[in-house]
């Protein structure tokens, strides 16, 4: 960092957007991974029937598939926010 | 015994080729009689890289096919009599490859007492990328600090557990490696790109080598020689290291902190 550098204005820190945007991409797609192929589907329209009730971010929807002896398991996890009026992280 | 080993990444241009043409010259230079085949049908590069595409006579898909022996299509390398190149076919297409053909030709490979065998895999999740880790006991994948590369690489760990014949046969998924290429210190340090320890903890599998972003690699393309014979660049000495962990070795990364700037180049530098 030089002097000089003071002066300019400073360029956000682009690494740290990319490692949370890739964090809950990667998450998400390894969630649904070899699961049925209608799970991204069927995670938005979950996501789309909350929305008319609680404002919502794209995450709050969270789908795993859990394979034990006796079958499969689909695990919906909704992550609502802390007050009725909170803001969702859009997306 | 023979390990197979697939260069893949998913994404295209982030150093699979590169890659393979040194981890494989890196390996018979430490002894290990190699062999290094292209599976990217139609595109082929990897006779480039190596420096023998005027010595292309017959290629992979003329011994799946059974119109050349692999004897006939294997070249041997310029420089080391225990390297060997199969050439991917530049004219057929894609299906070409056969599941079975490239079994039988990796069977008679390790019949041949090759130590390694190294898949240089194409771009992408088709046919040729599938075949070129399905026969595999490890991977490297080859990954740049970078949001799509990041991502694909994932999606190719996804099959890499499922999509190989050690899965499928209850095996599970072998060994996977990451390799970053490209990587840029100065812009690590200065929050442009993401770091080795980012890249490590999104994918969650073990970093085989960092290569540094070196003019050194443009160079070593452009002479088709290996960019790992050229010992006085960085990119060679990390292949190098890279080569060593492959083979067991505990060895320290290296180039990843940015050169220490002077006093008076910190003041007034760029």
């Amino acid at each position: 960092m030089s002097l000089l550098d003071f002066l300019r204005p400073r360029p956000k820190n682009t690494a740290n957007i990319a490692r949370e945007r890739l964090r809950i991409i990667v998450a998400q797609e390894r969630a649904t991974r070899g699961g049925p192929d209608y799970l991204p589907l069927l995670r938005n329209e979950l996501l789309e029937v909350i929305r008319k009730y609680v404002h919502v971010g794209a995450e709050a929807v969270q789908i795993n598939v859990e394979r034990s002896n006796d079958g499969e398991v689909l695990e919906l996890s909704v992550a609502l926010p802390e007050t009725g009026a909170a803001t969702g992280t859009g997306g | 015994m023979t390990e197979t080993i697939v260069i893949t990444s998913g994404k295209g241009g982030v150093g699979k080729t590169t890659t393979s043409a040194s981890l494989a010259t890196g390996l018979a230079q430490r002894g290990h009689k190699t062999a290094v085949i292209d599976f990217d049908v139609g595109l082929r590069n990897l006779d480039l890289i190596m420096g023998c595409e005027r010595r292309v006579v017959y290629d992979f898909v003329n011994v799946i096919q059974n119109e050349a022996t692999l004897k006939q299509a294997l070249i041997r390398d310029k420089r080391h009599d225990n390297l060997y190149v199969l050439a991917a076919s530049q004219t057929r297409d894609k299906d070409a490859l056969t599941q079975e053909g490239v079994g039988r030709v990796l069977d008679e490979l390790k019949q041949d007492g090759f130590d390694y065998i190294v898949c240089d895999s194409p771009a992408g999740i088709e046919k040729g990328a599938h075949l070129a880790m399905y026969f595999s006991d490890r991977a490297v994948v080859v990954v740049n600090p970078e949001v799509s590369s990041v991502r694909d690489s994932d999606r190719i760990l996804g099959l890499l557990s499922s999509k190989t014949q050690r899965a499928e046969k209850g095996q599970g998924g072998g060994t996977q490696h990451l390799l970053l290429t490209r990587y840029n210190p100065v812009r690590v340090e200065a929050g442009e790109m993401m770091s080795v320890g980012d890249v490590e903890e999104i994918l969650g599998i073990p970093v085989l080598g960092v290569i540094p972003e070196s003019e050194n690699v443009l160079a070593a393309s452009n002479s088709g020689v290996p960019v790992i014979h050229d010992a006085g660049s960085i990119a060679g000495q990390a292949y190098a290291d890279a080569v060593a962990r492959l083979l067991g070795e505990d060895v320290a990364m290296r180039f990843l902190d940015a050169p220490k700037k002077g006093f008076f180049k910190r003041m007034f530098g760029t």
